[in-house]
């Protein structure tokens, strides 16, 4: 056998990504009946992904144009788009946007908007050196900024007892974290527990915050997508840019992969809102941003912004737009009502509500990693080791039986 | 009142370490054009083919395979980490298939691969591996190189050593400096090579002379990256060009070279630049180390990016298997080399012969690519500028931005800034 310089002993296997790892466990999985509850894109009535009509529409649009072309983006991306998407988020009468005091810069997706946070807040940020997550959070959170030489702190969120929200938790940690520390926060539809707090509790976690000057960082990737409403799925974001202006800078990782459907075409941008105007610091942000992207990627990729960007500044397609999340955020309502009536009508033990107090495409069920196990083994459903479901996976096809299977792992453990 | 500013000052102080970066060096000419009123103003920066009216050009063999993709795309779904399993082992076929001992590589599993983010992005993310895996953090690059790739490796936490490469006197290579600097180099040193069609200079060693590389590359144990960004524009033939790469392959199969690394990239070979594709692959010591390796990549690529962008991907994977379009690409790229060849000659004789420029043109007509290191001053490139002819400060011009209707104009600043 050929030697090779790179030690063996220095490239163990690692197991596979637990998010990939399922995907590849389920395709290769040959049961008929089985059932895909874990990767988190959008699936329709029929279990299979969805192209929404407005990006339909934006492609034939595109390919429509003669000056359609396959040239180099600017390094911070296409201008269309991430001014359209800072409307989006913001709202396009936000006051950060007539006070001019956001950068944009387009990234691979919400992954590399969260990268390029990491990266410019190891370089830049003189607060403290802890970013807080929430327990849990994404797995890829921790090693976004791990890998970037960040230290991880988490802070409560998920009552694994009451399925509830932990607000004293959360609130104490806040307060307790040192002063500047970065927080990272679900603007919406919170990964992977589904559970995101009410306004007024919103309201005093963002208090909380400000009184401690910290960073507030927001992963945006779900916006539209938890109540059918970009704006009400934005309250947290808004929130903060009326409560921190004139105090507070922010940072908001956006992601059109799940709203848009995007997945594979990598269409995100990163956004830094001053606490002020300040002309002479947001061009040297800029400038550091560009920086980052050019010594990792040159430039982002066209084709996913080209799309984006049509359907936000096309009044048509936007509004068909708003009708795609519509359609896809009350069939996965339905779905969970669905699954909660049908556990509640077998009798399964425990409490079922939380399954509708939860928003957006997930949903922590609650069932521990040996019945997620079960599930995987014994009934061909395949849902993530915490207990995270995607809500999208359901369909009228597969919601009864999946609910049975639910109902008889648990019945199983009980028996234990 | 005080709380406010006092607030104001300790939040933007959070920032008090973030300094303007000065302008990207080639990407910021392209923003000077832009901005340039002149009618006749000409851009030699970027690296990106122009047809002979100037104008992007979306080859016929992209169309038709864009065309085929709107037809037969069902979803925009995530692709794998690593790209899909289809590019990956369209990708081997396309680069190891036609050489003997690179598809003996891949047949016995010593050759990972994974979708790149175009070029940079592969090297990015090989750059991140040998930092991650590899003791030595020490790579050889070629004097001058892409200006980029120091900040590429760099960045990724390598230390960068240059090599002797181009010979400013002869406007050629310094192979005798170059075999001297590898000679030295500490054993197990990264080096990277320019596959073909060196940038910034087009000077690249004769076949001869990589043999003589690669035999200094093998004594001295390195670890070679291979950069491939300008395949097709030496001889006009994409698998022509590709016998840098098989020479390397042949080192392997010969057990004279236990790795290399190469980073590949689509974006002018297939005018896809803005789409981001391209591959890179590491050749491992069998199928073992490769499932673990691959294993590693994957963990390096999830938290930068999770996955490629797909639309310049599946447009690769159309024209890489489809025969007709395919045939159509290889038309498409020689349509491309002999513009490029036509241009090298049309400046040379209007430098020598109309305008009887004095200085040595010869390399013009020998550099290879898409770029010509002209040679001149950093004084005579600014004054080029004024007269609405960008290029880089090294002298570096892209070829690809001449075409019949400015060679004229662009001889006659050549020669009045070299004359004056």
């Amino acid at each position: 056998m050929a030697s090779s310089g790179f030690s063996i002993q220095n490239i163990p296997q690692l197991p596979p990504d637990p998010l990939f790892g399922l995907k590849a466990r389920y395709t290769a999985d040959t049961r008929t009946n089985k059932v895909d509850l874990g990767i988190g894109a959008y699936r329709d009535q029929d279990g299979k992904p969805w192209v929404l009509p407005s990006v339909k529409l934006a492609e034939k649009a595109i390919h429509e144009d003669p000056a359609y072309n396959h040239e180099y983006l600017p390094i911070a991306g296409l201008q269309q788009f991430t001014s359209a998407a800072a409307k989006v988020i913001l709202g396009s009468d936000s006051k950060a946007l007539k006070d001019d005091k956001v950068v944009s810069v387009q990234t691979l997706s919400g992954t590399g908007a969260l990268h390029v946070a990491a990266l410019f807040i190891k370089r830049f940020y003189k607060g403290s050196g802890s970013v807080y997550i929430s327990s849990p959070t994404w797995a890829n959170h921790i090693q976004v900024f791990e890998t970037q030489g960040l230290k991880i702190e988490s802070y409560p969120y998920w009552n694994y007892a009451t399925k509830e929200l932990d607000l004293k938790g959360f609130l104490g940690a806040i307060n307790s974290a040192p002063e500047g520390s970065v927080f990272l926060l679900h603007a919406c539809a919170h990964n992977p527990t589904g559970l995101d707090p009410t306004r007024s509790q919103w309201t005093e976690i963002l208090g909380a915050i400000k009184k401690k000057n910290h960073l507030a960082l927001f992963d945006s990737a779900y916006q539209g997508f938890a109540s059918g409403s970009l704006e009400n799925d934005a309250f947290a974001v808004r929130s903060a840019i009326d409560s921190f202006d004139g105090s507070l800078p922010i940072l908001i990782c956006q992601s059109f992969a799940k709203n848009v459907g995007m997945y594979g075409e990598r269409a995100g941008v990163f956004h830094y809102v001053s606490a002020t105007k300040d002309a002479a610091l947001q061009s040297a942000v800029l400038s550091q941003l560009q920086k980052i992207t050019r010594c990792e990627l040159s430039n982002p990729p066209a084709y996913g912004a080209k799309i984006v960007s049509k359907i936000l500044n096309t009044p048509e397609l936007y509004a068909q737009w708003e009708r795609d999340l519509v359609t896809m955020s009350s069939r996965i309502k339905e779905m969970r009502q669905t699954l909660r009536s049908e556990l509640e009508s077998l009798g399964t033990p425990g409490t079922w509500d939380h399954i509708t107090t939860q928003q957006g495409m997930f949903s922590f069920t609650g069932l521990s990693k040996p019945q997620v196990d079960s599930l995987e083994k014994d009934h061909g459903v395949y849902l993530v080791g915490s207990g995270r479901a995607s809500m999208a996976g359901f369909n009228l096809g597969n919601v009864k039986a999946v609910a049975k299977a639910i109902d008889q792992v648990v019945r199983e453990a009980s028996k234990l | 009142m005080l709380k406010f500013s006092r607030a104001f000052i300790r939040n933007s102080s959070v920032w008090a370490s973030v300094q303007q970066a000065p302008a990207d060096k080639i990407l910021g000419l392209t923003v000077l054009y832009n901005k340039d009123t002149n009618p006749s103003k000409i851009n030699l920066g970027v690296g990106a083919y122009r047809d002979n009216d100037g104008k992007p050009w979306i080859l016929p063999s992209v169309v038709a395979a864009e065309k085929v993709l709107s037809q037969t795309e069902e979803n925009k779904e995530y692709v794998p980490i690593v790209g899909s399993p289809n590019f990956n082992s369209l990708i081997k076929k396309f680069l190891y298939g036609a050489s003997a001992s690179g598809q003996s590589l891949v047949d016995s599993g010593r050759v990972v691969t994974s979708q790149g983010i175009s070029g940079t992005g592969a090297l990015k993310v090989l750059a991140e591996f040998t930092k991650s895996f590899y003791p030595i953090r020490k790579v050889l690059v070629p004097n001058p190189t892409w200006a980029n790739h120091i900040a590429i490796l760099e960045k990724s936490g390598l230390e960068t050593e240059p090599y002797r490469y181009y010979d400013y006197e002869s406007n050629g290579l310094d192979v005798t400096g170059l075999l001297e600097d590898l000679r030295k180099a500490q054993e197990g040193s990264v080096i990277l090579l320019h596959a073909c069609c060196h940038n910034p200079t087009g000077v690249d060693p004769t076949l001869e002379q990589w043999d003589e590389i690669l035999e200094v590359v093998s004594q001295k144990k390195l670890l070679p990256i291979l950069d491939m960004a300008y395949q097709g524009f030496r001889t006009g033939d994409p698998i022509e060009d590709l016998a840098i790469l098989y020479k390397f392959c042949d080192l392997v199969a010969a057990g004279k070279l236990d790795n290399f690394m190469l980073s590949q990239s689509f974006a002018k070979n297939m005018g896809l630049y803005g789409e981001r594709v391209g591959s890179l692959s590491i050749v491992t010591s069998g199928e073992e180390e490769s499932v673990r390796v691959k294993s590693q990549l994957e963990k390096v690529i999830r938290p930068i990016y999770s996955s490629p962008p797909s639309h310049g991907s599946k447009l690769v994977e159309i024209v890489l298997s489809n025969p007709e379009i395919y045939a159509q690409w290889l038309k498409d790229v020689k349509v491309m080399n002999d513009r490029l060849v036509d241009m090298r000659a049309l400046l040379y004789d209007k430098l020598k012969n109309t305008y009887k420029n004095p200085l040595n043109w010869e390399h013009l007509l020998q550099q290879q690519g898409m770029f010509c290191y002209t040679g001149l001053s950093p004084e005579q490139v600014s004054s080029l500028i004024d007269k609405s002819v960008y290029l880089t400060g090294d002298g570096r011009i892209s070829i690809a931005g001449i075409y019949e209707k400015n060679v004229d104009y662009l001889a006659k600043a050549i020669h009045e800034v070299t004359t004056a």
